[in-house]
């Protein structure tokens, strides 16, 4: 059928898409994005392709996050009850913040008072469930309520690609701009400074995923 | 037999009323990433047909009684827009709306990896603009693209394709006049990578010898269309 692999097999960088054959297994290791079938690799999400060593695995041009534990993530408060409140942070399900791991004390019935809802806070995965759901926590270094600034979001993917080369580009965008940027894992960035600055940031993350999603400017190709 | 038997759709030397041979195909568009809050979507033209679909999640299933503990679940709506075709539609979900959404996530569900996301739900939203014939070819289609788009993982993308019978002939992707006059219509959802069938619905007669030729003219419509569906997730557009 039409899916068959190229003769030159696979290549980094390639684009693939769901159901292209990759090469077969005996040849490479699947990774993230990639599945074996009938001694076959097969691409599973449109992405790029990236070969390190023996694992050939695919980048996906768009993604969405799946919580892990001591993930740092940006959420926002969704809701709460007497004792807990619930965060959204960008995953299928939302994850809850108990009162003891809240930023302060906090007594029974009070949440709202510490955390209201709409709040964007600072936090990291303490656990996550088989069912995909997840427990988040504020005990710890530098985790806390965001109460200035701007939050953007960019695909989770894209974080890595920012923090590659030992921040390179994140540092250049702060020191052009004089702004803080802190990237969560969820794909959300808090960008704290200067209007101008923040409007600045907010162009070039905006840039990077336009790049990384192949949006060609006027639609189609 | 059956429909407007008087009316000519194809001539002596085969060729229908636009123009187009028996296999031929009508001229296809499609655009990925047209719905900017959406996390993947999809503009499909097919002749004059004119989908958008758009997809969201994975989310958390809503109501809970829908979540599967060991999978998530496809939530398809096919709706036509009450000025997609001449004679307004009535909005809302209707029978044959209800069926077409059905239809498409069994299909689709063969392909989507649902067991990677337990308990949540992939939301695929289908909005046909304007209507030819064959929109829920084009919707399933459009959707497999869109779910790539999303980056949904999946094994293969649905292609599906419809042929049919005019005036005693076998002919692929059929128009608005073909659809309405002719005397059968089978459309397929086909895996191009291993050639199964995932969607088959047959309106009319056929010979045993009429349905292997258009089972042979779907595949082989369904190999084209897939070029163009992988050019599209590769260049963010393809016509």
């Amino acid at each position: 059928m039409s899916g068959k692999n190229n003769a030159d097999g696979p290549q980094s960088s390639q684009i693939v898409v769901p159901g292209e054959y990759l090469g077969f297994s005996e040849e490479f290791e699947a990774g993230h994005g990639v599945i074996i079938r009938n001694g076959n690799l097969m691409a599973t999400k449109n992405g790029k392709l990236k070969i390190n060593g023996k694992i050939i695995s695919i980048e996906p041009l768009h993604s969405q996050y799946v919580p892990r534990p001591s993930d740092l993530v940006i959420g926002f408060v969704e809701g709460c009850t007497n004792n807990i409140w619930f965060i959204d942070i960008g995953a299928p399900f939302n994850a809850i913040l108990p009162m003891s791991l809240g930023p302060s004390k906090a007594s029974f019935g009070s949440t709202r008072q510490v955390l209201d809802i709409g709040e964007a806070i600072l936090c990291r995965i303490q656990e996550v469930e088989e069912t995909h759901s997840s427990v988040v926590t504020m005990k710890g270094m530098g985790l806390r309520k965001i109460r200035s600034g701007s939050i953007d979001d960019i695909d989770p993917h894209l974080i890595v690609e920012l923090s590659r080369d030992g921040n390179n580009s994140l540092r250049n965008m702060k020191e052009a701009n004089d702004c803080r940027i802190i990237t969560a894992d969820n794909g959300r960035i808090w960008i704290d400074g200067e209007i101008d600055g923040i409007i600045s940031v907010r162009n070039d993350l905006n840039k990077i995923s336009i790049n990384s999603r192949l949006l060609k400017e006027g639609g189609v190709a | 037999m059956g429909g407007y038997g008087d009316i000519k759709m194809i001539d002596e030397n085969g060729l229908r009323m636009d123009g187009r041979s028996a296999t031929d195909v009508r001229p296809i568009t499609i655009e990925t990433g047209v719905v900017p809050v959406a996390d993947g979507s999809c503009r499909m033209t097919w002749g004059t047909n004119d989908v958008i679909v758009a997809v969201y999640g994975p989310m958390e299933a809503h109501p809970r009684k829908i979540q599967r503990q060991d999978r998530a679940v496809l939530d398809v709506r096919y709706n036509m827009a009450p000025f997609s075709t001449t004679d307004r539609i009535r909005p809302g979900f209707n029978r044959r709306s209800r069926e077409i959404s059905k239809v498409t996530a069994d299909a689709l569900a063969s392909v989507v990896l649902l067991e990677m996301y337990p308990r949540s739900k992939i939301r695929v939203e289908i909005e046909v603009i304007c209507a030819e014939a064959g929109t829920r070819c084009v919707g399933l289609t459009a959707a497999s693209v869109a779910l790539a788009d999303a980056g949904i993982p999946m094994t293969d993308m649905v292609v599906s394709v419809a042929s049919g019978k005019i005036n005693d002939v076998v002919v692929c992707d059929l128009n608005k006049e073909e659809d309405n006059y002719g005397e059968a219509d089978l459309p397929m959802g086909v895996l191009p990578n291993t050639g199964e069938i995932v969607f088959l619905q047959m309106d009319g007669d056929l010979s045993p010898e009429q349905f292997q030729t258009a089972w042979d003219y779907n595949v082989n419509a369904a190999m084209e269309v897939h070029k163009i569906m992988v050019e599209a997730l590769k260049n963010g557009g393809a016509k």
